[in-house]
């Protein structure tokens, strides 16, 4: 009994607040409590001073207390002339600029990239800002319709047919190319030891060349008539069109749901039209540039953003066919895989660019620039599928047993269920193979196309500005781009996933 | 209970390569009927209500849902998909979407009714398992009671005829056990066909028609539960019944 009213207690006197006796906040605590707290730490923020001692002074010393800031040619930036140890020569960089962005894009049209930069950040900064509305809509012009506008504004040139004119020529060289071989194997069947049976084979391949012609006679013909008339292009949009919103309409549904699909096919058509009509590609367009003439910024942010849009698709479905229960798609998709996985980069811009055309049928070419842009994004694909498939593996079994419970079929499930979930876990990997693909565009520069540094490398050699600091300021230069491009990548993906993790916080 | 049975199995047999899960399984379920099936561990009953809505395969046999007919070789399983509604024992809730979103998507996107329309209709059921103030929360920020709840919502926002129950309480704290039975026995009143594999034997004594006493892959015992808990006729059911009443 005395124990328990010993432990009593009752306060009389409050505790009135006082000052901890070490100071915890403001710029004193911080220095005691985070960088001189232990023997490690006073050892490591010494070492972090002198590295920022190190590192920083003289870059600064370099880029902006050394620097040159005006002049005309290389006398301006040299030691003799300016009296002092010359850093970075800024002058060289600014004359270089129109090159270092454009290449050899000729003067008179540059505006044509102006624009289609303009355009390209006008369509994508709403698209990756999250409050704004129209997400949708706004995605499809930036996938869809601005490919094909900034197509027609930096390439140029005008259709000469539409849908029915490409079908008929893709059909028909396939058919050539049939035929072609046909007769490639009869001709060896001459001097073959097992002639005959060669001479069996190459009658068979010629006989379907030839039924394919008859089969696909009639598409080619009414392709023929076409191009007699004026209006061939617009003939063909009109039959095009009509053709491909019959077929979405049924597809999607007919009289009792179609309907949706017919409207979007009828707006996309018309969106389409407006293109053509406003850049006059029914009768020529713009002036042609060709693609060796494209150059500097320009290359590198076309085959770096094309790269980004074109391969994180390939990877869904690549990581996806790998997972497939159907052999073949499963073997098919790791065989790509591991092939593209397997060899470097380089080597595959070389084959792109120097072999490729070896092994197509000989009246088909391919631009150089479309071939490393094809070359960079399968390259691509293939790592970004392992990266999917990393977030594939993190989705539990019941999640798409739970979608199917629910009567969700296949596609609905990966699509709104499986995927959604998997690429949320790996958008680091994602993005971390977008800035490594960002940087290795600077690969291009030896398959003699004029990246931004190559177009660098390219202006060294210019005697009017060669200096002993002239390589230095370039390269400065192009790593600040470069730096601000994949920092902008990485802070935007930080953003991202910060606001689609927002399930995951409590 | 005139008409033909909703769910209708019979000669049903299932194997995971060698071994025989599911043996020659008969059972018909008449409209609003409410059936327990338990069994000790691994004797099939998760197998064999996952074969009613095609989660599963099966070699022999057939199941006929509604009039819809489930054969081995799965065709119909869309059909099946949409009269059948399943909870799991994970709760298996879309993590990414919140709790409305995980409702109305499949409405929208399988039955293909009107966002709004979707989402009126999702409140409803969710007024219904008591949760229409957490519609706005992603599944993580609710206690494992409330998220079997919303599972249970949105199985029923398909308007399914015959709910399937794959020991929804056993991933739960004693204390959220009871909210989630509460809701299946008021679903079990408004008639609800209903199979249930569970062990709370409290639930099966006030709500099922039938208890199936399942073993080893095969139907053992099925009787009302006033009859099988008073007295099990085979040994097996007698046996399982001491462990678990003990
Ligand atoms: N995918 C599978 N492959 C091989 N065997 C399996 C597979 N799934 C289940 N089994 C086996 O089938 C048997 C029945 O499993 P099932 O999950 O239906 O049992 P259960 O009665 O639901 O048991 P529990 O009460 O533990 O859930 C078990 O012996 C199990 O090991
Ligand atoms: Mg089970």
């Amino acid at each position: 009994m005395s124990d328990i009213t010993s432990s009593a207690f009752i306060r009389e006197d409050l505790v009135a607040e006082r000052p901890a006796p070490v100071k915890t906040t403001g710029f004193i605590g911080l220095v005691r409590t985070r960088l001189f707290n232990s023997p490690t730490n006073i050892l490591l923020t010494i070492a972090g001073a002198l590295l920022l001692w190190f590192t920083i002074v003289p870059s600064v010393k370099f880029l902006v207390v050394d620097a040159v800031w005006s002049g005309n040619d290389r006398t301006s930036c040299l030691a003799e002339t300016a009296g002092f140890a010359v850093g970075a020569c800024w002058p060289y960089i600014q004359a270089k600029l129109p090159q270092l962005i454009y290449g050899f894009y000729p003067e008179a049209e540059r505006w044509r990239v102006n624009l289609t930069l303009v355009l390209a950040v006008v369509l994508l900064l709403p698209l990756l800002i999250p409050r704004l509305p129209a997400k949708g809509f706004n995605a499809g012009l930036f996938f869809f319709a601005f490919p094909m506008v900034a197509f027609f504004l930096l390439h140029g040139g005008g259709l000469g047919g539409f849908g029915l004119s490409w079908t008929a020529g893709l059909l028909q060289l396939f058919d050539d190319s049939i035929i072609g071989a046909g007769q490639a194997v009869l001709s060896l069947s001459k001097s073959s030891s097992i002639g005959p049976l060669l001479w069996v084979v190459g009658n068979l391949i010629l006989l379907v060349g030839t039924a394919i012609y008859w089969l696909i006679y009639p598409l080619t013909w009414l392709r023929d008539q076409l191009q007699g008339t004026g209006q061939s292009v617009w003939t063909d949009f009109a039959i095009t069109a009509v053709v491909v919103t019959l077929i979405a309409f049924f597809l999607g549904g007919g009289v009792r749901a179609g309907w949706r699909a017919l409207a979007s096919s009828i707006a996309a058509f018309v969106a389409v039209a407006i293109i053509i009509k406003l850049m006059g590609l029914d009768h020529g367009g713009l002036p042609i540039v060709q693609t060796n003439l494209w150059g500097g910024l320009l290359v590198t942010l076309v085959v770096s953003v094309t790269g980004i849009v074109t391969s994180l698709p390939i990877g869904i479905v690549l990581a996806l066919g790998r997972r497939s229960t159907i052999p073949l798609i499963r073997i098919f998709s790791i065989a790509f895989i591991e092939f593209w996985r397997g060899v470097p980069l380089i080597t595959v811009l070389f084959f792109a660019t120097y072999m490729l055309p070896l092994f197509l049928p000989g009246n088909f070419t391919v631009d150089g620039l479309v071939r490393a842009l094809i070359g960079i994004s399968l390259f691509t694909g293939a790592y970004q599928a392992e990266n999917v498939r990393g977030g594939l593996a993190a989705i539990p079994r019941g999640q798409g047993e739970a979608a199917a419970a629910l009567g969700l079929s296949w596609w609905k499930m990966t699509s709104l269920i499986v995927l959604p979930q998997a690429l949320r876990h790996v958008i680091p990997n994602l993005v971390n193979s977008f800035i490594s693909l960002f940087k290795d565009t600077s690969l291009v520069s030896i398959v003699a196309l004029f990246d931004l540094l190559g177009s660098l490398r390219a202006s060294f050699s210019d005697p009017k500005w060669s200096t002993p600091s002239t390589a230095f300021t370039g390269f400065a230069f192009a790593g600040i781009i470069y730096f601000i491009f994949c920092f902008g990548m990485s802070r935007y993906s930080l953003f991202v996933e910060h606001r689609l993790n927002a399930h995951r916080r409590n | 209970m005139s008409n033909s049975p909703i769910v209708k199995i019979s000669g049903l047999n299932k194997w995971y390569g060698e071994f025989h899960v599911l043996r020659d399984i008969d059972l018909s379920v008449e409209k609003g009927e409410r059936i327990v099936i338990c069994g000790p561990s691994g004797s099939g009953k998760s197998t064999l209500i996952r074969c009613i809505n095609a989660l599963e395969e099966f070699q022999e046999g057939e199941i006929v849902v509604d009039g819809i007919e489930l054969g081995p070789n799965l065709k119909h399983v869309d059909a099946v998909r949409r009269e059948v509604g399943m909870v799991f024992q994970s709760f298996n809730l879309f993590p990414h979407l919140t709790v409305l979103e995980n409702c109305t998507l499949a409405p929208i996107w399988v039955r293909n009714i009107p966002k709004k329309d979707a989402e009126i209709n999702a409140m409803k059921f969710l007024e219904r398992v008591k949760i229409p103030h957490q519609a706005n929360k992603f599944p993580g920020q609710m206690s494992g009671g409330q998220q079997q709840r919303v599972a249970i919502a949105r199985a029923l926002t398909m308007n399914p005829k015959v709910m399937l129950f794959d020991e929804p309480t056993s991933a739960l704290d004693p204390e959220m056990v009871k909210e989630v039975l509460d809701t299946m026995v008021d679903l079990a009143r408004e008639g609800m066909t209903m199979l249930v594999v569970t062990h709370e034997m409290g639930f099966a004594r006030e709500v099922a028609n039938r208890v199936v006493f399942m073993d080893a892959g095969q139907i053992i015992e099925a009787n009302t539960p006033n009859e099988f808990f008073a007295n099990p006729q085979h040994a097996r059911s007698k046996l399982f019944l001491s462990q678990i009443l003990r």
